[in-house]
């Protein structure tokens, strides 16, 4: 017996409509698939590009315990990536072309790390703002509608409060340290402030794809309800921190019982996004010379399965 | 090594026993040149903290899986059998252990 196609999508539609998971051999609209494969690729890339930012600080860690925490953290942002791509793997794409259209800029990676880590402060601005913007994204993912996508999203926020944690901890560090260090907290925290909130993507009324992924139960939340928790949850940790964020706009609000805040600035965003970031060529040219550097290992690896095959 | 374009690494399908007396379970897959390779990457990708006391490895191309296309309903013979639960018995509140 077949079904057909107008059976397929209603079994489809009963499903999302019970909030019921997709799996990869279920049948899905063609748009679904695309969406999934843009979200989860590009998800899978941030955590690849994300890995050089605090990289390029492991070799001057000002300790072997920071330089133990910071290598077991970007090992996991790799360990990220992986999931995510194994996840995408399942719509149909295979891992190379996710590669090359990384290299090539067919897909994107989040804006963040295309921001250059100018301290040791900024690693752990990085894991406190954020990798807990990232955790504010990606605790509702984890119930996204795409089963291999959901299942990779809850491995990671289990790896992701240890991420933010040792961010946290690490400028609690440098607040009780000299005058020095705590100017270099607060310096690095008016950097990375705003390209924090940028990460929730643009403003609601002007993201064209939101309604269709919530729909689709791919999205669980907007962007400014999710940017909006991200503010509430970080003001809190900002005073107790001792910090402030450089925003003349940030109040709490008594009647609507969140924080007002001011607006990114969403021109800088768009230009980051379509590649004019401080780092944006930087992050892509060290990935793909990553990728041609490893390319000989790969060659003999293969080489070698295939001569113990035949042997 | 061959005049091809360079074939990808094969994927596995990796499942963890996560402790004693549990079954292995499907965490995800990977790519690795040989299956010695794959356990290897298996343990660094997805058993980083103590998740697991046992790994399998296998070729995603080596499993069979049911209804290819999911055109078929497969599992359907099993819907209307719904004697095979327990909830299908009623049985009265006094009794205990059940
Ligand atoms: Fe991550
Ligand atoms: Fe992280």
């Amino acid at each position: 017996m077949t079904l057909t196609d107008h059976e397929l999508e209603q079994a489809f539609e009963t499903t999302i409509a019970h909030n019921d998971r997709i799996e990869p051999r279920d049948w899905m609209p063609e748009g679904y698939r695309k969406t999934l494969v843009r979200q989860v690729a590009q998800h899978a890339h941030s955590e690849i590009i994300g890995m050089q930012p605090e990289g390029a600080w492991i070799t001057r860690a000002p300790s072997l315990r920071r330089k133990a925490i910071l290598l077991a953290k970007v090992q996991d942002e790799a360990g990220h990536g992986l999931y995510l791509y194994s996840a995408c793997e399942t719509l149909g794409v295979s891992r190379g072309e996710l590669t090359d259209m990384l290299i090539q800029g067919r897909q994107k990676y989040s804006s963040i790390f295309n921001y250059p880590t100018l301290s040791y402060a900024d690693v752990g601005t990085i894991g406190w703002l954020v990798d807990g913007a990232a955790i504010c994204n990606q605790v509702p993912l984890c119930r996204t509608s795409f089963g291999p996508y959901g299942r990779a999203m809850i491995r990671i926020c289990k790896e992701e409060s240890f991420h933010q944690r040792q961010g946290y901890e690490l400028l609690m560090t440098m607040m009780r340290g000299t005058d020095e260090q705590r100017a270099m907290v607060q310096e690095s925290v008016d950097r990375f402030w705003w390209p924090a909130l940028m990460m929730f993507g643009p403003p609601d009324a002007e993201s064209p794809n939101s309604a269709q992924s919530m729909a689709w139960g791919i999205k669980r939340n907007t962007n400014d309800e999710l940017r909006q928790r991200f503010v509430d949850m970080s003001m809190p940790q900002a005073e107790a921190l001792g910090v402030t964020f450089p925003d003349p706009d940030l109040r709490w609000n008594e009647e609507r019982g969140h924080y007002d805040f001011g607006t990114p600035d969403w021109d800088e965003f768009m230009q980051v996004v379509k590649g004019d970031g401080p780092c944006n060529r930087q992050r892509i040219a060290h990935r793909k010379r990553a990728h041609e550097d490893g390319a000989w290992v790969r060659e003999a690896a293969t080489a070698f399965a295939a001569k113990e095959l035949s042997a | 090594m061959s005049e091809e374009p360079q074939a990808e690494w094969p994927l596995y399908e990796v499942f963890v026993r996560g402790k004693r007396g549990l079954n292995h379970v499907h965490v995800g897959s990977l790519h690795a040149a040989d299956d010695e390779m794959a356990v290897r990457h298996a343990r660094d990708v997805y058993t980083r903290r103590n998740e697991g006391v046992s790994i399998w490895v296998v070729r995603a191309e080596a499993i069979t899986a049911s209804s290819p296309d999911e055109k078929d309903p497969f599992f359907a013979p099993s819907g209307d059998k719904v004697y095979r639960h327990p909830t299908f018995y009623a049985i009265p509140d006094d009794v205990p252990h059940m």
